[in-house]
């Protein structure tokens, strides 16, 4: 929403919604999905080129103006992430960087003495960093103080739309986090985006989620909304829990009736 | 050295035989025109699109040619 924009960096963005490309049928339902989605930023993925593949990912970011967001993903210690972060720079003309570094093929959960390590040299090195990482407050800290733009914890393991499994966790990093916190990875449904937003991150970042489902285009909307009704709540404040009921009803001024004879016919 | 002379890279993780002293971007440019988009590691050293036309490929040099693709 336009009043109330998300920055990271020096860079606002009208959209909460951060979308990756990985995992679309084809480069046609990619597009319109990222459309409906109303996402200004996007991943994709740096790999030895292939000059038999026709179609780029690149054209269809530029032809609607979304703005690339290189990922290191892949990367199994902080020296390849950073030459590919290197890489993705001398390519795509970006010093943004979706630092992931990951410690194994079965959990593709993040190394987070690898991401730590790479993240101090990619700040150094002037990068605009985004770590992928554990769902970690303590790592959440170090990370920024370690100078990145924002933290990107794992709501679950990368395509398992598990959701949030510890949303405890993400209330704990995005009470104190000092830059914005990003929902990435698990998302299966829209109300897991929801949700995200109302623990107060600033952002949800997924791709899964939608180039996966039965109608990626659906979702991609589906997604779109639950972002900024998630966002929304969170910003209105919501009723605290009770245990017992709360009529909504005036209590004052209820008709003196026979509870013995109610007039039916 | 003749004019025949050739060297055997690495590149993408395939070994290949080039003319002697090629250099980065003649070999770019068999992988592709695409005026941007593209980035190449030299034996692990990103190699600026600026220098590739200054940069001469030796026997066994580990080249990597990279684009962006769907992902993440």
């Amino acid at each position: 929403m336009a009043d109330d924009p998300l920055t990271i960096g020096d860079t606002a963005f009208t959209s909460r919604l951060i979308m990756g490309t990985g995992g679309a049928p084809s480069l046609d339902v990619l597009e319109r999905a990222l459309l409906a989605s109303g996402t200004e930023l996007t991943t994709v993925a740096m790999r030895r080129l292939d000059p038999s593949v026709s179609g780029s990912v690149l054209s269809v970011l530029n032809r609607h103006g979304i703005r690339v967001l290189p990922n290191t993903a892949g990367c199994y210690t902080a020296g390849e992430a950073v030459l590919t972060a290197r890489l993705a720079r001398e390519a795509l003309g970006t010093d943004w960087v979706k630092l992931e570094v990951i410690a194994d093929e079965r959990t593709l959960l993040p190394d987070p003495v690898e991401l730590l390590d790479a993240a101090e040299t990619l700040v150094d090195d002037g990068f605009t960093v985004l770590p992928y990482t554990n769902d970690d407050p303590v790592l959440a800290r170090k990370l920024e103080e370690a100078g990145c733009a924002a933290i990107m914890p794992l709501g679950s393991p990368i395509g398992s739309g598990l959701g949030i499994r510890n949303p405890h966790n993400f209330q704990l990093i995005t009470e104190r986090a000092g830059v914005p916190v990003i929902l990435d990875a698990g998302a299966g449904t829209a109300s897991d985006a929801a949700l995200a937003m109302e623990l107060g991150c600033a952002a949800v970042m997924l791709a899964s989620a939608v180039t996966r489902a039965q109608e990626p285009v659906l979702m991609a909307e589906g997604m779109r909304h639950a972002v900024e009704a998630g966002r929304l709540a969170h910003r209105a404040g919501r009723i605290p829990r009770r245990h017992f009921a709360e009529a909504s009803s005036p209590t004052e001024g209820v008709a003196a009736l026979d509870p013995e004879r109610p007039a039916f016919g | 050295m003749t004019s025949t002379a050739t060297t055997t890279l690495s590149v993408n993780g395939e070994p290949r035989r080039v003319a002697a002293g090629l250099t980065l971007d003649r070999l770019v440019a068999d992988f592709t025109t695409a005026p941007g988009g593209v980035a190449a590691a030299l034996n692990e050293d990103v190699v600026p699109r600026g220098r590739w036309a200054q940069t001469p490929l030796g026997e066994g040099d580990r080249v990597e040619i990279l684009t962006a693709v769907q992902g993440g």
